[in-house]
């Protein structure tokens, strides 16, 4: 049996060689490719702090087998800027103040980011708490995350019809 | 977690084939099963992921009025599938009311009518359960049970299934497609769990190696889309499994109730149809009393199985709250807490 898989990962290919079918996409992440912004919180799929993005979709990272994921598109924190112009939803979550210790931060903002694509919450906070309750911030700042999901996403939205204009 | 074999198949005769291999376990997204496997509670010696196999991804809305949901169709993309939502509302609304948006991408159809009970003592290896360790005995019985069940259990075992998706599955007659090495068979939902009497560690009727490749809904079931509702308590208001749930379907002429179907969730080892009160609803005006009355005759078997008599009185007024908001109509768009009793819908009755 081959333990070789391929991934793209932050938009580059890489041919991957596990030595242990165990892996998650998560444990990959951190442990192998020294990507740890992805955080590893409770690693039982109940916390979102693992949050990453699997062709396009937000997914827990710590309850993904990395073998069953050969050939997938990932995209983590470290992908999400342009060099050194933030992703409009780290933007808001600074502007915002969505945060405090920042630990949960980076699995909120995949969240967030998935969350803006899937297009189903749209300007009801209701709806983005509610599609957002899979990511849990012990330090309480889920009204600023809330407000910087909206903002992010209003963001997001105004640059689509400017591109689109 | 223990080291194991990890096999793709191609196809779906491989996959059987090494389905039915001792210790092997199908892999679909899991959700639960890594968890599971984290934990030492699950120990499969060989892995068989079934995420590449052909056709297994496709929700097809068949002619007649019914659907085929592919065992790898992904909880969101059949919640979010606006013609399928139509049809099926209470089916899409719990879906919608179960996990996270995260683990709503990643589980699938098979797996969570596979998924196992959120049972503390099951999780815990340090605890007595004889659905993990058959013979050992149960812990839950005496302990901290509040959660349990309150129908169908038996001495072994008073675990519930957690399954909100399972629900309206079972009250709108959902039929399951299995392919194991003897070929292809069919069993309907209600029938394709079973309550733990002295063998608690068999759960379904799947034999070694079969494999679920489809859910399958009748066109009868999307005669109910016009009242179809789920409702689903919870200690918590999003991201937490129900206490109780129920999922309740009329068809109604007149103000007169000419179909019913009622099930309940988490409150016995299979989602729980209750036959008689639908019988019982059928040719009543859809009221208060009427709904009330179906919600005793729903519960008339139920008893505790620790400290969980609340749970008795709660379903009943579940059942009697889904049948209301299902009488009501359901709504043209789902509310932005989905089954939940504190969405700020007004039922009718």
């Amino acid at each position: 049996m081959s333990l070789a898989i391929t991934l793209t990962i932050n938009g580059a290919q890489q041919a991957i060689a596990l030595d242990d079918p165990r892996i998650t996409l998560l444990d990959l992440l951190r442990e192998r490719l020294d990507l740890t912004g992805t955080k590893k919180g409770c690693d039982r799929g109940q916390c979102g702090a693992c949050t990453i993005l699997v062709d396009g979709r937000r997914i827990n990272s710590c309850l993904a087998l990395a073998l069953s994921h050969d050939g997938a598109d990932i995209l983590t924190i470290e992908g999400v800027a342009q060099g050194d112009r933030l992703h409009p939803v780290q933007a808001a979550f600074i502007a915002q103040d969505g945060f405090q210790c920042g630990f949960c931060t980076p699995g909120q903002i995949m969240s967030a980011i998935g969350l803006i694509r899937e297009g189903q919450a749209g300007d009801d906070p209701e709806r983005v708490r509610e599609a957002m309750s899979g990511n849990i911030c012990r330090c309480g700042a889920y009204i600023g995350i809330t407000e910087a999901v909206l903002e992010a996403q209003r963001a997001m939205m105004g640059t689509a019809e400017r591109d689109a204009a | 977690m223990n080291r194991f074999d990890y096999a793709r198949p191609a196809t779906l005769a491989e996959a059987v084939t090494a389905g039915a291999l001792p210790n092997a376990a199908y892999l679909a997204s899991g959700t639960n099963l890594m968890d599971l496997m984290k934990g030492g509670v699950a120990r499969p010696s060989l892995l068989v992921d079934i995420g590449r196999l052909p056709g297994l991804d496709r929700i097809e809305l068949l002619e007649d009025g019914g659907a085929r949901i592919g065992a790898m169709v992904r909880n969101a993309d059949l919640a979010y599938h606006p013609a399928f939502a139509r049809r099926f509302p209470a089916v899409a609304e719990a879906l919608l009311s179960g996990a996270s948006a995260q683990l709503r991408n990643a589980a699938t159809t098979g797996g969570n009518l596979l998924q196992r009970t959120r049972c503390a003592y099951f999780y815990d290896t340090a605890s007595a359960c004889n659905k993990r360790d058959p013979g050992a005995g149960c812990d839950a019985v005496g302990g901290e049970n509040r959660l349990h069940a309150i129908l169908g259990f038996s001495a072994q075992c008073i675990a519930t299934h957690p399954s909100d998706f399972c629900v309206p599955l079972t009250a709108l007659d959902a039929v399951v497609e299995l392919l194991g090495p003897q070929g292809p068979r069919e069993v309907k939902l209600e029938d394709f769990h079973l309550l733990p009497g002295s063998t608690p560690e068999r759960e379904t009727v799947l034999e070694p190696g079969e494999l679920i490749t489809a859910v399958r809904l009748p066109a009868a079931a999307a005669d109910f889309a016009a009242h179809a509702r789920y409702v689903k308590i919870r200690e918590r208001t999003s991201y937490a499994f129900a206490v109780v749930s129920a999922a309740a379907c009329l068809r109604l002429q007149g103000g007169v109730v000419t179909q019913a179907r009622i099930a309940l969730g988490s409150v016995a080892l299979k989602p729980w149809r209750a036959r008689a009160a639908e019988a019982a609803l059928c040719g009543q005006r859809a009221d208060a009393a009427a709904f009330r009355q179906a919600a005793e005759t729903a519960l008339q078997d139920a008893s505790p199985s620790g400290d969980n008599a609340f749970k008795i009185e709660l379903a009943r007024r579940v059942v009697v709250r889904a049948l209301s908001l299902a009488a009501s109509g359901t709504p043209a768009r789902l509310p932005a807490l989905p089954a939940s009793a504190f969405s700020g819908e007004v039922a009718h009755a």
